[in-house]
């Protein structure tokens, strides 16, 4: 695959993630990852310094539609959406159907009544396996600029 | 009114609770002088933290700005985080290794202890300007709390009234501290939420077993915590502070849960991961579920292997920043970091069992506008501030008020 075509491949997989978030078809959003995934939302902060701890952690897909069923079923939060910009793709290396690539993402949240506000911004560090028939993430690392959480964070970024 | 406030508490005593205490800016100012600043032992940070000497951190008292440091001959100091001079804050960056601190705007550098030990510029110029000669240094050092740690936790208090750091925890608060900080500790993470309401809707929330297994649904779905799990309270002499404890095991079938409407009660809700649940019994009594409160703003948490201390920050009247430290043992194996891993999930800004906490504050706050006069009822478990066998009770909430009158002489 050409270069130009493994961006267009990222670029196209991260426009059809967070659309499935933003248009709150959460029970897709698993779907986006390998069985055996790693996903992470976590402060620059507690990248930054190693610590293994950040906001939500899963290791495996079945863990991510945990994830949507507790929301679904379980939680209480008021209703609100994302608005999803990603930005500066940018591919940092590609071998053997892997793609490592980094990305920056902005997240509006807009509150049932209204209230919208910048909820978060931060970098997607992102490895993409392109082995199989559609590219799937293995590893999503939602690194988020600002160590504060507004009231709180229920849907995933 | 003793404390100037006009504001009567009513007759029925703690089993009410005034609305205007979430909204009034004179009942905030009231608080930060006869509370945090008042007799109270406040969470500064864990030694952890500041485990070699010339670490320091800023942090705060309530609302107040202090820094916490452990001197160059390892000693545990904490002062207002003020400069002398013209009052910026010394100390700007949120932790740092350093002998000495100097405030930016104009270099004025203090020791760790918080005395004032250098005025920039202070014989002048060439001979000319600097500071009159009868200016003297000692006369300036930075109001300095007492500072006392217990099993790694470092607090500190501006109150030369307040009794010893364990005597104000108590015994058996003591005891169940040191049940969870048994063994030296290892710092896994930070996250930081900014809680919509006054800082006494959080501290409430803590202080009130009644609402875990009603509004966090996930907690009870699993049975990781219903009520009807072998648990109790208990509340030191004081009220001030407390204990929750739960052992998911001893889980049986209630007719109280079956028989309840409850939103909680959902059919065919399995996790198709179940790891996350899957803990291990560190502290080998079988108690899955730990949550011990100080007053005012301090929680140590233990939610099966997730250990964690939270410290409430007031951030104006109606805006509260919750700190929450995440940690684990230095000897941790491998598969328990994980479990921690994992089971932070649970907890924090984004956890199962705790991101209603973050809005609920809020549902309270929002509603406030028309409240006039009205009062909170607290009568769940009775009337009283006692430890009881159960946590359908709002026993602690009662302790947490009968102690917050006292300091306000409300």
């Amino acid at each position: 695959m050409d270069e130009i075509a493994v961006q267009f491949e990222v670029e196209r997989l991260l426009a059809r993630y967070v659309a499935c978030i933003d248009q709150d078809r959460l029970e897709d959003w698993p779907g986006f990852f390998t069985e055996t995934c790693r996903y992470q939302i976590i402060s620059s902060e507690n990248h930054e310094a190693k610590h293994p701890i950040g906001v939500f952690f899963a290791d495996s897909r079945a863990m991510l539609a945990d994830r949507v069923a507790a929301l679904r079923q379980a939680n209480v939060y008021e209703a609100q959406r994302y608005r999803h910009l990603v930005s500066s793709t940018l591919v940092l290396s590609h071998a053997d159907g892997i793609v490592v690539a980094q990305s920056n993402y902005q997240v509006i949240r807009i509150m049932h009544d209204g209230a919208t506000m910048m909820f978060s911004t931060g970098r997607y560090l992102d490895r993409i396996d392109l082995k199989g028939p559609a590219p799937l993430f293995a590893e999503k690392l939602v690194v988020f600029d600002s160590r504060r959480i507004d009231t709180l964070l229920a849907i995933p970024l | 009114m003793a404390n100037g406030l006009d504001l009567v508490w009513p007759n029925e005593g703690v089993t009410r609770v005034p609305y205007q205490l979430y909204t009034r800016a004179d009942v905030y100012a009231e608080e930060r002088e006869r509370i945090f600043m008042g007799a109270v032992w406040n969470y500064l940070c864990l030694e952890a933290e500041i485990a070699a000497p010339g670490d320091w951190r800023a942090t705060f008292v309530g609302d107040v700005p202090v820094v916490v440091a452990r001197d160059m001959d390892g000693s545990l100091n904490a002062f207002e985080n003020r400069c002398a001079h013209r009052g910026a804050l010394i100390c700007h960056k949120p932790c740092g290794n350093s002998a000495r601190v100097s405030c930016v705007y104009h270099g004025w550098t203090y020791d760790l202890k918080g005395n004032l030990t250098a005025v920039t510029f202070q014989r002048g110029i060439n001979g000319q300007g600097g500071m009159p000669a009868d200016f003297k240094l000692a006369d300036h050092k930075r109001r300095a709390l007492r500072v006392s740690s217990y099993a790694g936790m470092v607090f500190g208090t501006f109150s030369v009234e307040a009794p010893s750091l364990e005597t104000y925890l108590g015994p058996e608060i003591c005891g169940r501290i040191e049940r969870v900080m048994k063994k030296p500790i290892k710092i896994l993470g930070y996250n930081s939420q900014i809680l919509p309401s006054n800082w006494k809707l959080y501290a409430e929330n803590v202080k009130d077993p009644y609402h875990a297994s009603l509004l966090h649904a996930f907690f009870t779905t699993f049975r990781l915590n219903r009520l009807s799990a072998e648990g109790g309270i208990i509340i030191d002499d004081s009220g001030a502070n407390h204990v929750s404890y739960s052992k998911a095991a001893t889980d049986r079938v209630s007719a109280e849960y079956d028989k309840a409407d409850l939103r909680v009660k959902r059919e065919g809700f399995h996790l198709a991961d179940p790891s996350i649940i899957q803990g291990r019994d560190e502290f080998g009594d079988g108690i899955t579920l730990q949550i011990l409160a100080v007053f005012p703003c301090f929680i140590v948490q233990q939610i099966q292997n997730s250990l964690c201390v939270r410290q409430l920050v007031p951030r104006g009247l109606t805006e509260t920043e919750l700190l929450w430290t995440y940690f684990g043992f230095q000897d941790d194996d491998e598969e328990l970091l994980n479990l921690r891993i994992k089971q932070s999930n649970l907890v924090g800004p984004g956890g199962y069992i705790s991101m209603e906490d973050g809005a609920v504050g809020g549902f309270v706050q929002r509603a406030t506008p028309g409240s006039g006069r009205d009062n909170e009822v607290i009568e769940m478990g009775g009337r009283e501030w006692k430890s009881q066998q159960t946590r359908a009770t709002e026993s602690p909430l009662r302790g947490f008020w009968k102690t917050y009158r006292e300091h306000m002489q409300l």
